[in-house]
């Protein structure tokens, strides 16, 4: 069975890995510096950016060759971008009522 | 048709709205950096997209900015309407709409093999892609199956009380490891019986995994949720080889990771306990206990604003009843009066506060509370002992010292606020027979320095700043 894995996506697979698990060391420190007053919009941004599936959802919406692939991209399209847009609006909404005391 | 590697300013590219995710967190290390922060989020998307719009045989263009349109506007729509006390709920809905993006972009791959770059040199699937594909289908459809029923109970559609299934760690358990064992399966065997069937179990799944849960444990499962969109979109990032999805799956995923376990901490309660599930099962039956009639002092608006007034500082501890109670623009009033009479005022929030992480310090800051008044448990828990006021209000098992001393209790270790070492203290409460989520007595309402304010939140500030303007 390892003999179909060709050797360059298995290199490829290792490259992305190691990003992905650079980037689980990253995201451990920067949510760890997020204030805990913030923690509600912190959930509704990453609520929105988690919505950049919508690449995926751009490419089977993109593509010809199967209608039905092209249909489940256009609807995946539509309801991240639901997320996209609903989640920075409501971000941007609630990081506005944060003020400092007026001195 | 075989992969070829996309020209490298696309990689970069996407490398960079990556790094725009990361200064999109980066920023909410405070306030003043946030505003930033979200607009880097913005622009790491905008790239993403048109990225990926640019680089690829568009054939429908007109379609996918229809619904970029729709999806948009209903997005735009809501997140201007939706009432901060209903962010809990929205913020499930939006993860479930993620896990439902999930599926379907794995479907599609599925599908449509071709256009996603993963087919080999045999013409079958990548066998590494396809446990990717397999692994991004599941955690999408367990995202979505449990972020329904979590919107549904916290938007109260659906009863918050467990719902307890005989046997069903059996059931859980032997769903996953079928669920496992059919991706593991799926990498010699392609066949569209085995996709489909991990994909209809991954719903029943998640489905399964919330419906024991309590409404009193849903913080934790709205964070928990959060982690898995993040591990779904990170799957997929596999899938399509696409830097900007990984690193935002991987730090959507640390994030609900760690605010999970913040709530848990601030709960004391073990993560597998919450996901086993069933609390708030057994906290109805203790409460039905007969309880011993202790005597308690009663005051009234003009005792407090009286005792606030001379006080030096006086430390508000808020809690979720004061939402309900849509208190919190009041209570800022009220706050404002005595600043103005050169009291120091203020407020304690403890990490369950609310119904979802940080949700108290949102209520507050849309009441124009400023945010350098607001402390975290930690930051302000030594300061009760010289406090001459804590003022508690809309909150119950965070102020209770059984936690502390009583080991029978079932809210024994939770952190709570030192509201006991303070020289008065004010609680304000709909009546003495209710009690918290937790179902227990409290040891502050009969203490001699309590005196029980028994009205309705708003009703009870209103008069107080009455009082306090006389």
């Amino acid at each position: 069975m390892i003999a179909c894995w060709r050797k360059g996506s298995i290199m490829d697979f290792i490259s992305i890995l190691s990003i992905f698990v650079m980037a689980c060391f990253v995201g451990y420190y920067v949510v760890w510096s997020v204030t805990p007053a913030l923690h509600t919009p912190l959930m509704a941004v990453t609520n929105a950016i988690s919505s950049v599936i919508i690449v995926g959802a751009l490419i089977a919406a993109a593509a010809g060759g199967s209608l039905t692939a092209k249909w489940l991209g256009l609807i995946a399209v539509a309801l991240a971008s639901v997320n996209i847009f609903g989640g920075f609006a409501v971000t941007a909404r609630m990081l506005a009522m944060y003020k400092k005391k007026e001195r | 048709m075989e992969h070829t590697a996309p020209p490298a300013w696309v990689m970069l590219a996407y490398l960079i709205s990556g790094v725009f995710f990361i200064l999109a967190l980066r920023g909410l290390s405070s306030p003043a950096t946030s505003q930033r922060g979200n607009r880097f989020g913005m622009a790491g998307m905008l790239i993403a997209v048109v990225t990926t719009l640019v680089t690829h045989d568009v054939a429908s263009l007109p379609e996918i900015i229809g619904a970029i349109a729709i999806g948009g506007g209903i997005g735009w729509v809501t997140a201007r309407k939706i009432a901060m006390t209903d962010m809990p709920q929205l913020v499930a809905a939006f993860h479930s709409l993620v896990g439902m993006a999930a599926v379907l972009v794995a479907a599609a791959a599925f599908l449509n093999p071709g256009a996603f770059g993963i087919v080999g040199e045999d013409g079958l699937i990548n066998p590494v892609s396809r446990v990717e594909m397999g692994l991004g289908i599941a955690i999408g459809a367990i995202t979505f199956s449990g972020s329904v029923i979590a919107f549904l109970k916290l938007a109260g559609k659906m009863s918050g009380a467990p719902i307890l299934l005989p046997l069903r760690h059996v059931i859980n358990l032997g769903t996953l490891a079928a669920i496992l064992g059919l991706i593991g399966y799926f990498t010699v065997d392609q066949s569209p019986w085995i996709f489909w069937t991990i994909t209809a179990l991954a719903f029943l799944i998640g489905f399964l995994l919330i419906i024991p849960i309590g409404g009193a444990d849903m913080p934790v499962v709205v964070s928990m949720l959060n982690s898995y969109s993040g591990w779904a979109a990170a799957a997929m990032g596999f899938t399509l080889h696409n830097t900007a999805m990984i690193i935002t799956g991987a730090l959507v995923g640390s994030s609900g990771a760690i605010l999970s376990y913040i709530m848990c901490k601030a709960m004391n309660r073990s993560f597998i306990s919450v996901i086993a599930g069933g609390f708030g099962a057994e906290a109805a039956v203790s409460s039905g206990e007969a309880k011993e009639q202790r005597p308690w002092k009663r005051g009234s608006a003009e005792d407090a604003a009286y005792m606030m007034q001379q006080a030096e500082s006086v430390i508000i501890v808020p809690g979720y009843g004061m939402a309900v109670a849509q208190a919190q623009h009041i209570l800022r009033e009220m706050a404002d009066v005595l600043k103005k009479q050169g009291v120091s005022v203020k407020y304690a929030i403890h990490p369950v506060a609310g119904r979802m992480p940080g949700h108290m310090n949102v209520l507050l800051a849309e009441a124009s509370v400023p945010y350098d008044e607001v402390f975290e448990l930690e930051d302000i828990n030594s300061e009760f002992a010289q406090a001459d006021v804590a003022f508690i209000i809309g909150a119950n098992d965070v102020v209770n010292p059984a936690a502390k001393t009583d080991k029978t209790s079932p809210i024994y270790g939770m952190p709570v606020f030192d509201v006991d070492k303070a020289k008065t203290v004010f609680f304000v409460k709909r009546s003495m027979g209710g009690v918290g989520y937790a179902g227990v007595d409290n040891d502050v309402f009969y203490m001699d320095q309590t005196m029980m304010l028994l009205a309705d939140a708003k009703k009870m500030c209103e008069d107080i700043v009455k009082a306090l303007q006389h």
